[in-house]
C-alpha cells in the first residue's frame, strides 16, 4: 500500500513538473476563465433584468459555470499526456517495470485533481474580485469538490480515449464537448428560461449537475436535498469513468 | 557470477547453471494474420552477449516484448533468470532491464529526473537511489547536461541517457533492442564499449536485437540468426562462418544484366564455384580458394562480354551465414522487409 502511494506521488510529480515547465500552457489555462468572466460576464452583465432571472448578479450565476467549464477544458486535455507517453515508448518503458498499474493511473488523475483545484480557487477569487458574492466557505468547498468530481469523470473519459485511439486528434476533437455540454445546461442561464428540450436535456448532464450543485451552494438558501444527491451522482460518474479508463488500459496493455 | 562464466567458454551453457534466457517454442500470431514468432526456441547462457540477428520483421522486437513481459505468447514457454515470464512477470520485471529501439526518455524532464523517476518505479529511495543515479551519470558522461531538460540534449546524449535509465535498478539480464540503429559511427562505438563493459564487468547477460551484421559480429558471444519468427541457426560467430567452408568471391559487374546471362557466363566454372547467386550487379559465390577462382571468374565473365567494375575475395561472413540459411541475402531483406 505505501509503495502504491509513493508511487502515485512519484507518478503525479512528473506531471507537475512538466506542467511547472510550461508556462504559455499555464497561461492558456487561466485566459479562458478571464475572457468568460471579465469578457462575457460584463458584456451579458444586463441579462439579470429579464423577467426570470434567477439573481441579481451575472458574475455571480456566471461564476460557478466558468469554475466547471475550466475544469472540463483542463480534464479534457488530460488523454494528451498519455496519447504522447505512448508516442514515445515511455508508457511501454513504465510497463515493464514493477510498478503497480493503479499507481500509474491514480498519479495522473491526482496531477489532474490538484491542477483543477488550484484554477478553481483562482478562478472563484477573481469572481470574488470583480463582484461576485459567495455566501458560505462551505460553499466553496462544495464547488471546488463538483469541478473534481466533474474533473475526474472526463479526465477519465479523455484517457480511455487515449488509451483506445492513440491518436492527438481524438484529444482535441474531445474538447470540442466542452462548449456544446454548457449550453445544454444553465451555465449561463437560469433553468426558467432554459427552452423545454434543452431543460430535458440539462437534468441527464452532469455539467449542468455540477454547475447547480455550486451555484446553489454559493447561493444564500441552498437546496441541500439537491446538493447531496447531484454530488453523490457526480461521484458515481467519475468512479465509472475512472473504471472505464483502467478497462482502456488493460485494452492497451494487451494490445501493445 | 561473472567469474564462473568467464572461464567457461563463451556462450555455452554449463549443466550446472541454469540459462539466464530460455525461450521455448514461443509463437505469436498478431491481429491481421502477421505471423511474428513461429516456435522461437534459444537459451542465452549467463554473464553473455547473445544477439538475435534478423531484418525488419523477422521477429525481434516480438520476442523482446514477450521475454519482457510486456506482451504474451500464443504458445510456448519462457523463463528469464530463472523465473517463468508468463506466471510471475513482476518477479521477472524486477531482474530486467529493457533500452528501446527508440528513446523512451522524458523530454519535459531532466536527465537526472528520468533516471530518479525510473529508480522510483524500481521502490529504490534516499540515499542509494541518488547515489546509483550520480554513478550512472558520471560513467555515461552526462555529468554537463543531467540538470537540463532532455529535449535539448543531442540525439547521441539522449541515447545514452536512454541506456543508463534501463540500468538504474542493477538489472541481471538486460535487452538491448536494436541498441545503435540510428547513431552516427562514434556513438555506435561508444556503445558497443559500453555493452561489453557491462557484461564483462558486471556479469550482465545482455540480450541484443540488431540488423547490422557487424554489431553481432563484435560483440556477441553468441549469436542466433532468425527469419521469419524462428531461429534458423545459432553458434558463435565463429563457428557459424567457418562452417561456412573457403572465401567468398565477390564481383560487381558494371552493368546490371539478367540474372542468366550471368549464370551462362560462368556455367563452365561450376566445379570451381558454389552456390553463385545474383543480387542486381553483384555475383556472389563460395569457392574453396579465392585467390585460384578469381582468374578464372573474371575471365569467363570478360569472354562473355560483360564487364566488371570490382571484384574481391572475402572470409565468409555473417552475410553469408546468412545467404546460406534463408536463402536471400541481408541487404535484400532491408530493402524489401517482408
Amino acid at each position: 500500500m505505501t509503495a502504491a502511494l509513493s508511487t502515485t506521488s512519484h507518478v503525479s510529480a512528473r506531471y507537475l513538473m512538466a506542467f511547472a515547465r510550461q508556462p504559455y500552457y499555464i497561461a492558456s489555462t487561466l485566459l479562458q476563465p478571464v475572457i468568460w468572466l471579465l469578457l462575457f460576464g460584463h458584456a451579458f452583465q444586463d441579462i439579470v433584468q429579464i423577467p426570470g432571472f434567477s439573481s441579481s448578479n451575472y458574475i455571480s450565476f456566471l461564476t460557478p459555470g466558468v469554475v466547471m467549464m475550466t475544469s472540463l477544458f483542463s480534464n479534457g486535455w488530460s488523454g494528451m499526456g498519455y496519447v504522447l507517453d505512448i508516442e514515445r515508448g515511455i508508457l511501454d518503458r513504465f510497463l515493464v517495470t514493477p510498478v503497480i498499474r493503479g499507481a500509474l493511473i491514480s498519479g495522473e488523475l491526482i496531477y489532474s485533481a490538484l491542477l483543477t483545484a488550484i484554477q478553481t480557487v483562482i478562478i472563484l477569487a477573481l469572481g470574488w474580485v470583480s463582484g461576485a458574492a459567495f455566501h458560505s466557505a462551505l460553499g466553496l468547498v462544495l464547488c471546488v469538490v463538483a469541478a473534481l468530481l466533474l474533473g475526474t469523470a472526463f479526465a477519465s473519459f479523455s484517457n480511455a480515449l487515449a488509451l483506445l485511439l492513440r491518436s492527438q486528434q481524438a484529444i482535441i476533437a474531445s474538447s470540442f464537448l466542452v462548449l456544446p455540454l454548457a449550453f445544454l445546461s444553465v451555465t449561463f442561464l437560469p433553468r426558467a428560461l432554459l427552452p423545454e428540450w434543452i431543460r430535458t436535456i440539462s437534468s441527464y448532464n452532469p455539467v449542468d449537475w455540477a454547475v447547480q450543485v455550486a451555484r446553489d451552494s454559493l447561493g444564500g438558501s441552498p437546496d441541500w436535498a439537491y446538493i447531496e444527491l447531484h454530488l453523490g451522482m457526480l461521484a458515481v460518474l467519475a468512479v465509472i469513468c475512472a473504471w472505464l479508463s483502467t478497462r482502456a488500459f488493460r485494452a492497451y496493455q494487451r494490445s501493445v | 557470477m561473472a567469474k564462473s562464466t568467464l572461464d567457461a567458454p563463451p556462450g555455452s551453457v554449463a549443466s550446472t547453471e541454469a540459462p539466464a534466457i530460455d525461450a521455448q517454442e514461443l509463437t505469436k500470431t498478431y491481429r491481421g494474420g502477421t505471423r511474428a514468432l513461429d516456435g522461437l526456441t534459444f537459451r542465452v547462457a549467463p554473464g553473455t552477449v547473445f544477439a538475435l540477428l534478423g531484418p525488419n520483421g523477422a521477429g525481434k522486437s516480438t520476442a523482446v516484448k514477450i521475454l519482457t513481459t510486456l506482451s504474451r505468447p500464443d504458445s510456448g514457454e519462457a523463463q528469464v533468470a530463472g523465473t517463468d515470464v508468463l506466471r510471475c512477470p513482476d518477479r521477472v520485471r524486477r531482474l530486467i532491464g529493457v533500452v528501446s529501439q527508440k528513446s523512451t526518455v522524458d523530454p519535459e524532464a531532466t536527465g537526472r529526473e528520468n533516471l530518479r523517476l525510473q529508480g522510483q518505479l524500481y521502490q529504490m529511495s534516499g540515499a542509494d537511489l541518488a547515489a546509483r543515479v550520480s554513478a550512472l551519470i558520471e560513467r555515461f558522461n552526462l555529468g554537463q547536461v543531467a540538470d537540463k531538460i532532455v529535449k535539448t540534449y543531442s540525439g547521441g546524449t539522449e541515447r545514452k541517457l536512454n541506456v543508463a535509465v534501463g540500468l538504474v535498478h542493477r538489472p541481471q539480464v538486460l535487452f538491448l533492442d536494436e541498441p545503435t540503429t540510428g547513431l552516427d559511427p562514434e556513438a555506435r562505438a561508444e556503445m558497443w564499449r559500453e555493452i561489453t563493459r557491462l557484461a564483462a564487468d558486471e556479469g550482465v547477460t545482455v540480450l541484443l536485437t540488431t540488423h547490422y551484421m557487424e554489431e553481432a559480429d563484435r560483440l556477441s558471444n553468441q549469436v542466433a540468426i532468425m527469419d521469419k519468427g524462428r531461429v534458423v541457426v545459432q553458434g558463435t560467430a565463429e563457428q557459424l562462418k567457418s562452417e561456412l567452408h573457403g572465401d567468398a568471391v565477390v564481383v560487381q559487374l558494371a552493368d546490371q544484366v539478367a540474372p542468366e546471362q550471368v549464370l551462362a557466363a560462368i556455367d563452365q566454372l561450376t566445379a570451381v564455384l558454389h552456390e553463385p547467386s545474383i543480387d542486381r550487379r553483384l555475383l556472389r559465390a563460395r569457392v574453396d580458394s579465392g585467390a585460384s577462382a578469381l582468374p578464372a571468374v573474371l575471365a569467363a565473365l570478360d569472354s562473355a562480354g560483360l564487364n566488371v567494375s570490382s571484384a574481391s575475395v572475402l572470409r565468409p561472413s555473417l552475410d553469408d551465414v546468412y545467404l546460406r540459411y534463408t536463402g536471400r541475402t541481408f541487404a535484400s531483406n532491408e530493402e524489401d522487409p517482408q
